[in-house]
């Protein structure tokens, strides 16, 4: 039995927002079920009850002090946009035309 | 000209310094080399010699006007193309960054300015560091200068084949499951991993955040001992800095002595599918090491062997979450904004044209490691992997000083050799990703020549945490032993050299 299906490739192609055409698809499905096999082995050492690590430091609740510094500018910020309309962000529409 | 190229960093800076020649001087001789040969190697994506020069001036004229410059300035280096520069394109090797100009410089960068290197360029690299061979550009792939059909290793293969094809005497790289330390080792060079958090991440394009870091790439220990001194230390605007000093690397390459230290050699780092010529090399470089006054141990770190395992789960789940950013409304590629489409649809569509096979295979991987339902078999269970990695690592650092393996298992692979084979390609950081899951030091210095192909092999030094000083130590012990040996620098050999 295969560890993944090209299904449920499609499926986290969708969650991952990637339009992937058939064949790509197809190739994905291939290697990532050779690659989730291999990574299936933490499985076997991580048994028992150990602590996870999420991070390599002991770090919580960082902050920096809290000074006003000069940040963007409206223009620095829009300077690299796709598409710029009257000095904000121009993006295709996220809500349908009923909404 | 040529006899500038010749010049380690620390010589150059010192010739600077003290006017023997000029930062103009050494830059111009760098832009050359780069217009001679990078045709052949394509280390770099974008060379910046107008405003290398311009640098260059500034540092002239503080010497003129009396001021004490510091040991890197005026040098030359080569900055990999995945640290934001203001006043060049940043673009991580994909395209969806094609043409892209960030409005800011990353901390590495300022730090670079600051201490008057001159930036000569931005470096290739596969696409976001998601690789070991450079071939993930996609702008084509950098050759190895001791072979040109071999890979110069990733990601930072840019950054390594300019500094072993003489493009630059310096160069930057990022580490993040070994894409320093296995260029530098495929490449004959000196590359380091700092402990995670002591140079920053701000303004590094992300790939995976608990795992990134830093570091420099050199010719010689001192070298980048020098530059690893120049751009580390604690930042306020990354909240994983850490607020320590930096450890004294530099002081440490000048000791170069392992009289009574104890070196500590993994037992799981060698073996099945390790090249015979790989393990030849390393097993000198151990006996070296006794010889200069050195106690060898064997160590054990049972759970090394599940940590290739771990860091493809950790690092593609990051990836995801990190590369979610590229969404086609802010900056960056956008493709199919007809007026028809919505914005989710167009997000999709960009991100499939702008992404590469592996940064898509990565997000896939990730999104599916952090699935609800797969989450406490993959994401959790390799965290878990990552605590016991952290605890043999502890554990061997009580038996010895510093531990040792190959940087790589075999040497520099030939291009396409592994392109379509992911866990092929993978193995390249079998031995460096320990480090990066446990946030340790480790520093990969050039032992020799593989006796079947004659490419180079790294000797890896492991470090505990903010203890980088003694795997600079050791590795500058190991090579100045061996250039005596060899009465010169292995890059001499190299069909690049000057």
């Amino acid at each position: 039995m295969s560890a993944i299906t090209r299904d449920e490739v499609a499926h986290l192609a969708r969650l991952a927002r990637l339009a992937l055409p058939e064949d790509e698809l197809d190739q994905l499905a291939a290697q990532l079920d050779v690659i989730i096999s291999a990574v299936a082995k933490v499985q076997e050492v991580a048994k028992g009850d150990i602590p996870p690590t999420s991070h390599a430091l002991p770090l919580t609740n960082v902050y920096r002090p809290d000074e006003v510094k000069p940040g963007l500018t409206p223009d620095q910020a829009l300077a690299e946009a796709p598409a710029v309309e009257d000095g904000r962000f121009r993006v295709p529409q996220i809500l349908g035309e009923e909404g | 000209m040529t006899e500038l190229l010749k010049l380690s960093a620390a010589e150059l800076g010192a010739a600077i310094a003290s006017g023997e020649t000029s930062a103009v001087e050494a830059t111009q001789a760098y832009l050359d080399r780069i217009a001679e040969v990078d045709g052949q190697i394509h280390a770099f994506l974008h060379v910046a010699a107008d405003k290398a020069l311009e640098q260059a001036r500034a540092v002239d004229a503080r010497r003129a006007a009396g001021e004490k410059l510091g040991p890197l300035a005026g040098v030359p280096v080569a900055h990999k193309d995945v640290f934001t520069t203001k006043d060049m394109p940043t673009t991580a090797a994909s395209k969806i960054l094609e043409g892209w100009q960030s409005p800011y410089d990353a901390t590495v960068t300022e730090r670079l300015r600051d201490a008057g290197l001159v930036i000569l360029g931005k470096t290739n690299l596969d696409e976001f560091a998601m690789g070991s061979s450079t071939e993930n550009s996609a702008y084509g792939p950098t050759r190895n200068p001791w072979d040109t059909d071999r890979v110069p290793g990733g990601s930072s293969g840019g950054s390594s084949a300019a500094v072993a094809a003489f493009e630059a005497p310096l160069a930057t790289g990022t580490d993040t499951g070994g894409s320093i330390r296995q260029p530098a080792a495929v490449c004959g060079l000196v590359g380091a991993k700092p402990t995670y958090g002591t140079s920053s991440r701000y303004g590094l394009i992300a790939f995976a955040s608990s795992l990134d870091t830093p570091g420099p790439i050199a010719r010689n220990v001192l070298d980048a001992a020098l530059l690893h001194e120049a751009f580390s230390g604690h930042d306020p605007r990354d909240s994983t800095s850490v607020n320590e000093p930096v450890p004294p690397v530099v002081e440490a390459a000048r000791r170069a002595d392992v009289s009574g230290m104890r070196i500590g050699v993994v037992k799981e780092l060698s073996g099945e599918g390790y090249q015979p010529g790989v393990m030849q090399r390393f097993t000198e470089a151990v006996e070296l090491f006794e010889s200069l006054g050195a106690k060898i141990v064997e160590v054990s770190c049972p759970s090394f062997t599940a940590a290739l395992a771990a860091y493809y789960l950790i690092a593609p789940s990051e990836c995801s979450s990190n590369l979610a950013r590229f969404d086609a409304m802010r900056y960056g590629l956008r493709v199919g904004d007809d007026g028809t489409r919505s914005a989710d649809e167009v997000m999709a569509l960009t991100r499939a044209q702008g992404f590469g096979p592996e940064v898509k295979r990565r997000i896939i991987l990730g999104t599916y490691a952090l699935s609800s339902g797969y989450y406490d078999a993959y994401y959790g269970s390799a965290q878990k992997v990552r605590t016991l990695i952290k605890r043999d690592f502890e554990a061997a650092f009580q038996q010895a000083d510093v531990l040792v393996s190959p940087t790589t298992p075999t040497t520099a692979f030939r291009l396409g050799e592994r392109i379509d084979d992911p866990m092929a390609m993978y193995l390249a950081d079998l031995c460096t990703i320990p480090t990066n899951l446990a946030g340790n030091a480790a520093l990969s210095v050039p032992c020799g020549l593989a006796p079947e192909d004659n490419m180079p092999v790294g000797l890896h030094i492991m470090a505990p945490t903010l203890a980088d000083d003694r795997a600079y130590q050791a590795g500058a012990a190991v090579e100045a032993a061996l250039r005596d040996k060899w009465g010169g620098d292995l890059l001499s050999q190299c069909a690049y050299a000057v």
